[in-house]
């Protein structure tokens, strides 16, 4: 679905140093390109339901592919609902139900195998939880599924994986170790890593820096910002400068399920179109 | 059937949702409900056929002769006869309420022995003791209740007896009330874990609150936690009753098993679980009496079943104050 | 009187309150610490009792050969063999379905009609007593099913008596997984069952093997269950030698010797040692379990 482009400027790459910060962004400005990009995912009049409480309310909005996408909202306002009816996660919880559509490489994926799904969009939680098993049998775990037994792969996969996720230094020497040796931010990227090892298009993260010290969620944004050029990352996460930080995009969603407004992150933060966004940015700035 | 995904040539999609997983485990779990249905049918598919079976009795009753001996059809209502004696020659008696009688006595007697000491241990870990006591107390608890009911009745019929007869001055120490003795220790597991649940399931504002207007921790505890948990500890108290009602082997070594009716706590009486013991052995396939026993099991069936519905009942309403459903 | 002197019997009458009060409550905490004791009293009794009469019973001898005389000499090893046996068999029989009803209530059951009703069914099986399962297993397993008197009904009667017992644990187990794992699994795409293979049933299986030793330990001491359908008391051959015969065991030997021997009061010292060792093993078991389930609980690292 690319879209007329002529009238869209190229990528620029800046490098701005963030305040506070020691650390060089990569910002990309997609300025006009994000209504003329590719879109991996086309989500259409969603309306999700806890059984009899409605959590999102008549969601539509066009996902752009590649780059990081940030969904921010006050508490309750459904972005993690929203994140997980993306993979289908919301199903196992009794009396969860979503009507609408969300196109996903031409099909709706409401209505598609959920198993098969996943295998192409992968999520992190918000609280690390790698398997009570060793370090290289979580990594192992998604490849295993798909019946891969061949240890030289399996091996070349897991150590591919843990380099996405910066963590193959750490641990490249005790990988038979269990996995809650590790400390937290080790934990939640090795949780990266696995999600990594079955190669997904998307990578959804759940807040996966909100169980973390600052240090530890600096290098899962780094993380994060440096995925973005192989796959499409969307992050929730209630923190803002975290998401000016990482997201090329932002959504930003309100109180009771409602998508108030969706564009560039440095657009919606400078000059948010609707008023109530521009109070949520204020309330959580000032 | 298979797909690459994105990015690896090596991991290729095989896996597709099924339900057949949910299915088979269905069945497995429907065992539990089979067994019982198992259960229900043959208790009562064995005990109705009483009705009809030939007793014999005295010439001048009897409707129907057969080889110079005089038999009767079996009504249900001789299940309800004072009096149990089937295997008498000139005229057998299918009487349940001795029995019943007996079981009746032996476990009020039972839990009004276990419920003070059960309720008094679950207040004094709970509430008064150290804190240590507890996790010692819980073991202790444990312990007791896995001890088979035959090294009960052992224990019973070689210690419990002799002293009741010697201190109660009785004729024989294997009587109901060396039975309930007996029972009493059995259930006093069942009733102290379950009135302990009950007490510690009130909430800690109440006890704050009644600390807070003056009243010493006794007072608290009396009047307050206890009748706060009573519910809980009401259903403690029926569980208990249930399982000393379907208590067997205990009962058979020490009650003394006489089938005469009797309401004297202190006689030789027998239960109803003794009395299908007793008389399976002895009794002719699908002869009245062996259908009689069935009855005789299907009325303690009902009992149990009718207190274990009861104690669920009162532990239903002890959930639902702890804000938590059953589901 | 006085201003002064209402206030000083004020406070008297306040002093003596409350003197009163501590002094009820202190004869109360005392009666309830005596009521308390007397579960551990008779705990200590029991096992004071086992141990000091039985042990002398106890020899090599009593532990590997069979009754004689009349089970008034010999040992009681092939009731030994004959318990294990059946209570080993009746797990068998059982688990596949305690564990599946685990699994299905834990795992995949929906607020639905038929959770409902499989729980009231577990529940009220809880509830029924032992020998009813005797009589059933007789009418069912030796009559009906034609398997006779045998070790073989034995089993199945043992394991229906011990399926609510094994679900009851094995679920708790299951439970005691936390949803993290199971969300784990299933985010990176595995099927339900491929999650439970690979992480729930790992996971719990400490916890369900802590189940089985307690439903074991249960089962070993029934003796209204079998006394019927399996077991009996002086055979010409009581070692177990097949499925579809009866067998020896420990409860109902005891059983056998205090009603049914002539010679009750010559076989006491068999009749201890028995006592003696079925106390030994089901406490072992249960101690097994109790200790067992304390080092799962605080190894765990989550």
């Amino acid at each position: 679905m690319v879209e007329h482009l002529r009238e869209a400027d190229d990528l620029q790459t800046q490098k701005t140093k963030d305040p506070g910060e020691d650390t060089m962004v990569e910002t990309k400005e997609w300025v006009k390109r994000q209504f003329y990009g590719e879109t991996i995912i086309d989500v259409q009049n969603l309306d999700f339901y806890y059984s009899k409480k409605q959590a999102l309310q008549d969601v539509t909005i066009k996902i752009p592919q590649d780059g990081v996408t940030a969904f921010m909202g006050p508490s309750g306002c459904g972005k993690s609902t929203f994140l997980r009816t993306l993979n289908r996660m919301y199903e196992i919880i009794p009396g969860a139900k979503a009507t609408g559509s969300i196109l996903f490489e031409g099909e709706d994926l409401l209505k598609t195998d959920p198993v098969i799904l996943r295998h192409k969009i992968g999520m992190v939680f918000q609280r690390p939880n790698p398997f009570p098993k060793s370090i290289y049998d979580n990594i192992a775990y998604g490849p295993r599924i798909h019946g891969l037994r061949n240890k030289k792969k399996l091996m070349s996969i897991v150590e591919e994986s843990l380099h996405r996720a910066a963590l193959w230094d750490e641990v490249k020497d005790r990988l038979k170790d269990s996995a809650f040796a590790l400390s937290g931010g080790q934990q939640q990227r090795l949780c990266i890593a696995r999600a990594l090892a079955v190669f997904p298009k998307i990578l959804l993260m759940d807040e996966p820096c909100s169980a973390l010290d600052p240090k530890a969620s600096d290098r899962i944004e780094h993380t994060a910002r440096e995925l973005a050029e192989e796959l499409t990352v969307l992050i929730v996460t209630h923190n803002l400068q975290q998401a000016g930080r990482v997201s090329d995009n932002v959504a930003v969603f309100l109180a009771g399920g409602e998508l108030a407004e969706f564009g560039p992150t440095t657009k919606v933060f400078e000059d948010p179109q609707d008023e109530r966004v521009a109070d949520y940015l204020q309330g959580r700035f000032g | 059937m298979t797909q690459n995904v994105h990015g690896h040539p090596d991991l290729k999609i095989r896996m597709k949702n099924r339900n057949i997983d949910r299915y088979v485990f269905f069945v497995l779990a429907l065992a539990s409900l089979v067994a019982l249905g198992t259960i229900l049918y043959f208790i009562f598919a064995q005990a109705a056929p009483f009705v009809g079976k030939l007793k014999i009795v005295p010439e001048e009753i009897s409707t129907v002769t057969k080889w110079g001996e005089n038999y009767t059809p079996t009504k249900f209502l001789d299940l309800f006869a004072s009096r149990w004696s089937p295997a008498s020659y000139k005229h057998q008696f299918f009487g349940m309420v001795p029995m019943i009688v007996a079981t009746a006595l032996i476990t009020i007697a039972a839990i009004g022995m276990a419920v003070p000491f059960g309720l008094s241990a679950a207040v004094f870990v709970g509430e008064v003791g150290p804190r240590w006591i507890k996790d010692v107390f819980k073991t202790v608890l444990e312990l007791l209740a896995a001890v088979p009911s035959i090294v009960y009745g052992f224990f019973g019929l070689i210690v419990i007896a002799p002293w009741v007869r010697e201190h109660f001055n009785v004729v024989s120490g294997q009587n109901g009330f060396t039975a309930a003795l007996i029972l009493s220790i059995m259930a006093l597991p069942t009733i102290a874990s379950l009135a302990e649940d009950a007490l510690h399931a009130v909430p800690n504002t109440y006890r704050e609150a009644s600390l807070a207007l003056g009243a010493t921790k006794w007072q608290t505890i009396w009047r307050t936690l206890i009748p706060s948990a009573s519910s809980g500890i009401i259903g403690a108290a029926i569980l208990g009753m249930g399982r000393a009602v379907g208590e067997t082997m205990a009962v058979l070594l020490v009650a003394g098993n006489s089938a005469f009716l009797s309401w004297n706590l202190f006689d030789s009486i027998r239960p109803l679980t003794a009395g299908i013991a007793l008389d399976m052995a002895e009794s002719v396939h699908y002869s009245a009496h062996y259908h009689a026993l069935f009855a005789l099991g299907a009325m303690l069936l009902l009992i149990a079943l009718v207190m274990n519905w009861t104690a669920e009942w009162f532990h239903v309403r002890l959930l639902r104050r702890q804000g938590i459903r059953e589901g | 009187m006085s201003n002064d002197q209402l206030e000083i019997q004020k406070e008297q009458d306040l002093m003596q309150g409350r003197k009163k009060r501590s002094a009820t409550q202190w004869t109360a905490f005392t009666l309830l610490g005596i009521g308390s004791l007397f579960g551990f009293f008779f705990l200590a009794l029991i096992l004071y009792w086992v141990i000091s009469q039985g042990a002398s019973a106890i020899s090599w001898e009593f532990l590997t050969t069979a009754p004689s005389n009349l089970a008034r000499e010999g040992g009681i090893a092939p009731m030994i063999l004959g318990s294990v046996y059946m209570t080993g068999g009746a797990l068998l029989v059982a688990m596949p379905f305690a564990l599946g009803s685990a699994v299905w209530l834990s795992e995949y059951a929906w607020k639905g009609w038929w959770l409902r009703a499989i729980r009231v069914g577990v529940n009220t099986l809880a509830g029924v007593p032992s020998i009813v399962f005797g009589l059933v297993g007789l009418g069912l397993f030796v009559v009906a099913l034609g398997f006779g008197v045998s070790l073989l009904a034995g089993m199945c009667t043992l394991a229906m008596l011990s399926l609510p017992i094994l679900i009851r644990a094995s679920e708790e187990a299951l439970r005691a997984v936390p949803r993290s794992f199971r969300e784990g699994s299933l985010a990176l795409g595995a099927t339900r069952w491929y999650m439970i293979r690979t992480v729930v049933l790992p996971t719990a299986i400490p916890g369900i093997l802590t189940g089985s030793v307690l439903g074991m330990a249960r089962a070993i001491g029934e003796t209204a269950p079998i006394m019927f359908t399996a077991t009996a008391f002086m055979m010409s051959n009581p070692w177990p030698h097949s499925l579809f015969e009866k067998v020896g065991t420990l409860p109902y030997h005891l059983f056998g010797l205090i009603k049914i021997s002539q010679h009750y009061n010559e076989t006491r010292h068999i009749q201890y040692g028995t006592v003696f060792v079925l106390m030994v093993v089901v406490t072992l078991l249960n101690l097994t379990a109790i200790i067992w389930r304390t080092r799962v609980r605080r190894k765990k690292a989550w």
